[in-house]
């Protein structure tokens, strides 16, 4: 009579059941950190003249780095200090790195069952391989290093079932972007947001975690897709410990359901300045843009860069158009240049830059002018996200992404088919 | 915290995101007075110049959407602002507020720019004083309240380890 978050809940803080509304204070398995959020909680840290769960800490630059200014590089050295001072092994320097959510996935830190807190809000996407993950702040991230346990209130979980084939071009963050465009961006305010379906379980991985990933878009504490075959097999060989995999019963409570016919989403863009104003791409074709981009803890996965690499092969962006590619970590970057993607990417005149968040959150890499632009793979639209507070950004997939660079305006890749 | 507070009123609508309320540009730092003075910087100019300690946010559903940037409280707290009243929080804000400190209280309440609210927190009571209207709302869970008088997550932290 569980969900999955009641039952890892419940597990972390040894209890036999607990159930939503309740406080509970539970041990956490892994607490990571990045170098925006982690100035605040080391010198919050530093208040309890304590020593660190150190191997429950993982620490990961990818915000402004490689530094974009000489305040930002202070923030990053006092990651890199932290680390040296305490001994903390899991500390990931850029080129060995990337952007802290892909890198936790690719590191075998998350997996089935496990309680993982991040202080940055994306830390949901690990729900994406069956963990309860949820952001947090840097004073909360602190306490955990410190102590290793934090207080949670176990939420109410949704059921969200998609079934049926998707078409053609249809990712995961279509999906996402639907049903975030149906309930709103506090549609799912302080619960979970579990994930069935036929349609959930024929897609990668990778989308999977685009769509756990922006659970928080519509103000989730967790997004959450049992476990499945393709979760094993990714963890085999580079997961850190043992795992269980948790799983809901079959009579658990859900404060929702809802359902959705998989061949009805299209793909799906939303406007400015809500990840809740969402439209099919092929109703915004009169919206110009001046720049794309591909990248993000979202979409800047392999699988990612081959779709748009399907769509921009053997074409050039549109003149008047930029587009800035940005691979999510060192190991997708590698797997690109061996693939041949990289090469696509630049004969169609794409600019193509090591991993960062830089741009998404508007901090460097793709900052947007004045009246700009922009069509992005990335997770929030909010008034200035990417730049001037008179910029625009019209978030979509990576298909839609690629494609709207090559006519220089939003665009349904199947329109080019 | 003290029981009663009366402050002026800024109004804000739904869903007022974490790059309104501190602009992502502007986290190099983590101390409330350096971000206050970008609070609301894109959103409504001469925010940081007008407002005045002790000063009280009142908004709309899903205040502080977005980013876990505790820097979004903590500049808050670095202008003054006494008290945010939301008719829902973002979780994570929510959260972050409790633990730096930041009274937060959710609540419908009617009251535009200027007007002066007393807000009672013992007594679960908003007052606008212009219109006379009040407006009841629930204490914070137990556990939460325990958590906040024994001075904030950082002093309930420090009794634990001490244990």
């Amino acid at each position: 009579m569980s969900t999955i978050s009641e039952k890892i809940l419940a597990e972390k803080s040894g209890k036999k059941n607990v159930e939503a509304g309740e406080i509970v204070e539970a041990e956490v398995d892994y607490v990571m950190l990045n170098d925006v959020t982690g100035l605040p909680a080391f010198e919050v840290f530093e208040e309890f003249q304590t020593k660190p769960k150190k191997e429950k800490i993982v620490l990961i630059p990818d915000h402004y780095v490689p530094n974009k200014d000489v305040a930002s590089a202070e923030q990053a050295k006092a990651m890199r200090v932290f680390a040296e001072k305490y001994g903390i092994k899991n500390y990931f320097e850029i080129g060995k790195g990337g952007v802290c959510h892909q890198l936790m996935i690719e590191e075998g830190f998350v997996t089935p069952g496990r309680l993982i807190i991040g202080a940055d809000s994306h830390t949901c996407s690990y729900g994406a391989l069956g963990a309860f993950a949820t952001g947090v702040g840097s004073t909360e991230a602190a306490a955990v290093m410190a102590t290793g346990r934090l207080w949670f209130k176990v939420p109410e979980t949704q059921k969200y079932t998609i079934e049926g084939k998707l078409g053609k071009y249809v990712m995961g963050k279509d999906i996402i972007l639907t049903i975030i465009g149906d309930i709103g961006v506090d549609g799912a305010l302080y619960k979970t947001m579990e994930f069935y379906g036929t349609a959930i379980s024929s897609l990668p991985l990778s989308d999977r975690i685009t769509i756990a990933n922006m659970a928080i878009e519509a103000g989730g504490k967790a997004g959450i897709i049992p476990a499945d075959e393709k979760v094993f097999d990714y963890l085999n060989g580079r997961v850190k410990g043992t795992y269980k995999a948790v799983y809901s019963d079959p009579d658990a409570a859900y404060s929702e359901k809802l359902e959705y016919n998989a061949e009805e989403i299209v793909p799906t863009v939303a406007k400015p300045f809500l990840p809740e104003n969402t439209a099919p791409a092929s109703e915004l074709g009169s919206i110009e843009i001046d720049q794309a981009y591909l990248g993000s803890c979202t979409n800047g996965r392999i699988e990612d860069l081959r779709m748009a690499a399907e769509i921009l092969k053997g074409k050039r962006i549109k003149e008047g158009v930029r587009m800035i590619v940005v691979p999510a970590s060192k190991a997708v970057f590698e797997q690109a240049m061996e693939e041949g993607l990289l090469k696509v990417f630049m004969d169609a005149d794409a600019y193509v830059a090591g991993p960062t968040c830089g741009a998404c959150l508007g901090g460097y890499m793709g900052v947007l002018a004045k009246g700009e632009v922009c069509v992005s793979s990335t997770n929030r639209n909010f008034v200035g996200r990417m730049g001037d507070k008179e910029s625009k950004v019209y978030l979509a997939s990576p298909a839609v992404v690629a494609a709207s660079a090559l006519t220089g305006r939003i665009t349904d890749p199947n329109e080019l088919r | 915290m003290n029981k009663k507070i009366k402050g002026r009123v800024w109004r804000f609508g739904d869903n007022i995101d974490t790059d309104q309320i501190i602009p992502a540009k502007y986290l190099v730092t983590g101390d409330p007075k350096e971000l206050g003075k970008h609070a609301f910087e894109n959103v409504r100019p001469g925010f940081y110049k007008e407002a005045r300690v002790g000063d009280v946010i009142v908004a709309g559903r899903n205040f502080g959407c977005g980013s876990s940037r505790e820097h979004a409280p903590r500049a808050l707290m670095g202008v003054g602002i006494a008290c945010v009243v939301a008719e829902s929080f973002a979780r994570i804000f929510y959260r972050n507020s409790i633990n730096i400190g930041l009274p937060v209280v959710e609540c419908v309440v009617e009251a535009e720019d200027g007007e002066v609210v007393e807000i009672d927190f013992e007594g679960g009571l908003i007052r606008n004083q212009v219109t006379g209207k009040e407006y009841g709302f629930h204490s914070l869970p137990e556990f939460l309240l325990k958590l906040i008088d024994s001075g904030g997550l950082i002093a309930y932290v420090r009794k634990q380890l001490k244990k």
